[in-house]
């Protein structure tokens, strides 16, 4: 009811998007810095995990195509879903939970605004724009973490790394790549709204609704990413 | 439509509310006048404020009927329930201040939010301005609601209530966790807000003293003070426009004036009238 309420939301007036641009800073600008941390350093230890592996069929070489389509396809949207699920979807039931005991949503409704229009569509929005293009950051700084590492530890040229991790990602890598952001992006900031909406019991059910949304929402990105991945390899599963 | 519907500002038919299977309001009916007002009385948990938030549509009944200035809204939607809300002002009980915005800003909500009162903008700032002149707040416009002590907190929000002159207003209990000075001048508010513009009004307190101060004083413009009613003949017997609900487990136990009230000897009911008299 929540997703459909905040969908029909989007296409129907009053729009808030001063609210929207501001969640926009706060998911997405304000996630960027950890994003590219944790993608580097998955990029970085990614390469130097395959370069070990592969080097026992003296494949060190295709550590870049190993590397982009590991990250492309499954740890990009995941990890960077999971950490924006870890930073907002708590966040935001923590805001709307402490407004939900406060009176505050009630108040909204009494003096002339639907809290789902005014709180959860601009999250739902707002997570729809950012968590896609972090995910492509994240793939990139990724990518370029995997590429010191190819250079510099397992002494293959850079060259070589672009080219093999290039050729390795073909349209529906990239498809499935941008798919699951936008996917988990519902999951991320609805599960926090959800949770937030429906917190009881003072600060101790605000703590609660925090941890649920938390959990909840990383549960349902992993879940989700088996199925979109089963979608995308249906063909290739059938015919072996 | 019969005429009781025309007169009534708030009317509940049979109104039965329950969360989750238990049952919070049980068969209540009751009406309030234009122009009345209800002291609404009962224990913790007696269902006192979920039949505010059943008046203003914020909870919905399982059964029985909610009649708001003339309107059924039982079974209204939330987008046409925002045109009635427009014309009730309410004060939460933790007064329910949007703490990101500052109080000019919660003070104007009301004005720039709802649809049906169509305030021109130039006219927002001076109406927020009167609404914290109204409850002696004027140096606060700047500042958060959490820079405010709780009575200051509690004015603001009585003035978030009265900005759009709404014909009716809901109090949640206004004087709860106050001090007895505190207490005083909220209820000066309230009942200069009464007074001045002739606004139908339901308090939910578990303060006797508070229905005593509405059913027997009246607001004095002159000294800003309240002063018995029926001195100098402003507004005689206004106890009579007063009537006090006790509530007791979701049900309504006793309706009337307070002579009425005074002469009641059920233990429960009764033990409202010696706190007040404490």
């Amino acid at each position: 009811m929540l997703t459909g309420a905040a969908l029909r939301n989007v296409f129907r007036g009053p729009h808030y998007s001063d609210d929207i641009i501001l969640q926009m800073d706060s998911i997405g600008v304000g996630s960027l810095l950890i994003v590219v941390l944790v993608g580097l350093f998955t990029g970085a230890t990614m390469t130097m995990q395959l370069a070990r592996a592969l080097a026992q069929w003296g494949q060190q070489g295709q550590v870049g195509t190993a590397v982009a389509i590991t990250l492309v396809r499954e740890l990009g949207p995941a990890l960077t879903a999971l950490l924006v699920a870890g930073r907002n979807s708590s966040g935001i039931a923590s805001e709307l939970g402490s407004m939900k005991v406060t009176e505050q949503i009630d108040a909204m409704r009494a003096l002339g605004t639907d809290p789902i229009q005014k709180l959860v569509t601009p999250r739902l929005i707002a997570t729809c724009v950012t968590l896609p293009l972090l995910t492509i950051i994240a793939d990139f700084v990724g990518l370029f973490g995997g590429y010191v590492i190819a250079a510099n530890l397992v002494g293959v040229p850079g060259t070589v790394y672009w080219r093999t991790a290039w050729r390795a990602l073909v349209w529906i890598d990239v498809a499935q790549g941008l798919l699951k952001p936008f996917v988990f992006a519902f999951v991320v900031a609805l599960v926090g709204c959800y949770y937030g909406l429906r917190a009881t019991g003072g600060t101790q059910g605000v703590g609660r609704a925090t941890t649920q949304a938390v959990v909840m929402a990383s549960v349902l990105i992993f879940v989700l990413t088996v199925f979109i991945t089963r979608i995308f390899t249906s063909n290739l599963i059938s015919s072996s | 439509m019969s005429a009781g519907e025309v007169k009534s500002v708030v009317r509940f038919e049979h109104v039965s509310v329950s969360f989750d299977g238990t049952p919070v309001l049980k068969d209540l009916s009751f009406e309030v006048p234009e122009g009345e007002a209800r002291i609404i009385l009962g224990a913790a948990s007696s269902g006192k404020t979920v039949l505010l938030k059943t008046a203003i549509g914020l909870v919905r009944p399982d059964s029985g009927s909610v009649y708001l200035l003339g309107k059924d809204i039982t079974r209204m939607s939330e987008r046409e329930m925002f045109d009635v809300r427009s014309k009730i002002g309410m004060l939460f009980q933790e007064s329910a201040l949007f703490d990101s915005l500052t109080i000019e800003e919660n003070v104007a909500y009301p004005l720039l939010n709802h649809k049906a009162i169509q305030c021109p903008a130039e006219d927002v700032e001076r109406r927020v301005k009167e609404a914290l002149h109204f409850v002696e707040l004027d140096q606060t416009l700047a500042r958060f609601p959490s820079e405010l002590s709780g009575g200051m907190r509690r004015r603001a929000a009585i003035a978030r209530a009265v900005v759009t002159g709404p014909p009716l207003l809901l109090y949640d209990s206004p004087t709860a966790g106050l001090d007895p000075i505190t207490a005083h001048t909220i209820m000066t508010l309230v009942i200069k807000e009464r007074d001045l513009t002739n606004t139908t009004t339901l308090i939910v307190t578990h303060r006797y003293q508070d229905g005593l101060l509405m059913a027997n004083f009246r607001y004095n413009p002159d000294n800003g003070q309240l002063v018995p009613a029926r001195e100098n003949g402003h507004r005689p017997q206004p106890q009579l426009r007063t009537r006090f609900i006790v509530m007791r487990e979701g049900q309504l136990v006793f309706e009337g004036t307070e002579a009425e009230l005074e002469a009641v000897q059920d233990p429960y009911i009764s033990k409202f009238r010696k706190q007040g008299g404490g």
